[in-house]
């Protein structure tokens, strides 16, 4: 009886791509499949032809991420509108990765979880990297970039986000280098304006290309006049969405002058 | 329906009768995507949303009626002049929702 709802529960909770495909018109209204990337499908829509096609889109819609309602002949014919079935995406969380246990890195884990990221907190420095000063973070790895990227870096899609917070050369470059070798749709990096202008500098010596450096938001963040930890982590975040979305938003990077200025008069 | 997991679960490990609704489509401006869902369970309580708080009410007696009949059904709410639409969204949005008993 439960079977259905079990396998897609299971997906979910396991953090596995799941998509479900429910009959809301048409004969059939209610009858469902549960349709898996590898293509395992559970249940039927009431005829084999429909099931096939029905299951082949949902594969399609789940590795776009998209959810919504198709039309299909009773037989699955395309251009026929006898059956409306919803087709509902489960993805796994996006996945933020946070280099650096530094001040800003707890609040901006926070801020992750807040808008449903999978978030990891990575650090070589074992005394900082606890999850004792990181509860938060889904994760926390006493890790150099390397490790962290060799583990993640193949997950790495136009949802995630990098956000580097290191201001160490020894540790932001190599972090920088494997970011932009990944697919990962934002990266943002933390610096004075001046701690950029030197840290470009050794991304170019170590063969970083300006297709590269064109894909870092550094300074990080949106240009609000954040100044504490949690006001950064919100200008952080809130250049991540207007990054997914393309929408127009005043990022420090497109902007001059001091990050910290006094508020403006009146 | 991911955020409504654990609630979903407790519900049924006590063997309650629960009704589950989520939004398919959204035309014009609407609070919540597709895939936005609520339950309801026998008595009456509510977990998830579906909007943002302008049809919950009305939802809600829609899903307790399915849970009595079994008859899952699509269900409209939106601007509109027409008497059918009782309940409205004040962004001027419609939005559609396939409510059915949780029985599968």
């Amino acid at each position: 009886m439960s079977e259905l709802y079990d396998r897609l529960r299971e997906a979910i909770v396991d953090e596995r791509p799941v998509a479900l495909a429910t009959v809301i018109e048409g004969h059939n209204a209610g009858a469902k499949l549960v349709v898996e990337p590898d293509g395992y499908v559970l249940g039927t829509l009431g005829h084999p032809e429909l099931d096939r096609i029905v299951s082949r889109d949902a594969v399609g819609e789940l590795a776009a991420g998209r959810t919504g309602v198709r039309h299909y002949g009773a037989e699955g014919q395309a251009r026929e509108t006898d059956v409306s079935v919803f087709i509902e995406s489960f993805s796994p969380p996006p996945i933020m990765l946070v280099f650096g246990a530094v001040d800003f890195t707890a609040a901006l884990a926070r801020a992750g979880k807040l808008l449903g990221f999978n978030v990891i907190v990575a650090d070589a420095r074992s005394v900082f990297a606890t999850v004792k000063r990181f509860p938060m973070a889904d994760r926390v790895m006493v890790a150099w970039p390397d490790e962290v990227f060799d583990h993640y870096g193949d997950r790495l899609g136009p949802h995630d986000a990098v956000c580097i917070l290191t201001h160490d050369p020894k540790f932001d470059v190599p972090a920088v280098q494997r970011a932009v070798a990944t697919d990962v749709g934002y990266i943002g990096v933390m610096g004075s304006r001046r701690t950029h202008a030197t840290r470009l500098e050794r991304l170019h010596e170590v063969g970083v290309d300006q297709k590269g450096i064109d894909r870092l938001m550094a300074p990080i963040g949106l240009d609000i006049g954040s100044r504490t930890p949690e006001e950064t982590a919100i200008s952080v975040c809130a250049e991540i969405i207007a990054n997914r979305t393309g929408h127009a938003a005043p990022s420090l990077r497109d902007s001059e002058g001091p990050i910290h200025r006094p508020p403006a008069e009146g | 329906m991911k955020e409504i997991l654990a609630d979903l679960n407790t519900w049924r490990a006590e063997g309650r009768q629960v009704a589950l609704a989520r939004v398919v489509n959204v035309e014009g401006s609407g609070p919540r995507d597709p895939g936005a869902a609520m339950a309801v369970s026998d008595n009456g309580d509510v977990i998830g949303s579906v909007s943002g708080g302008c049809v919950e009410g009305a939802v809600v007696a829609e899903a307790l009626d399915i849970l009595e009949t079994g008859e899952r059904r699509m269900v409209s709410f939106g601007y509109s002049d027409d008497e059918a639409f009782a309940v409205g969204l004040t962004c001027g949005g419609t939005i559609h929702l396939f409510i059915e008993p949780l029985d599968w």
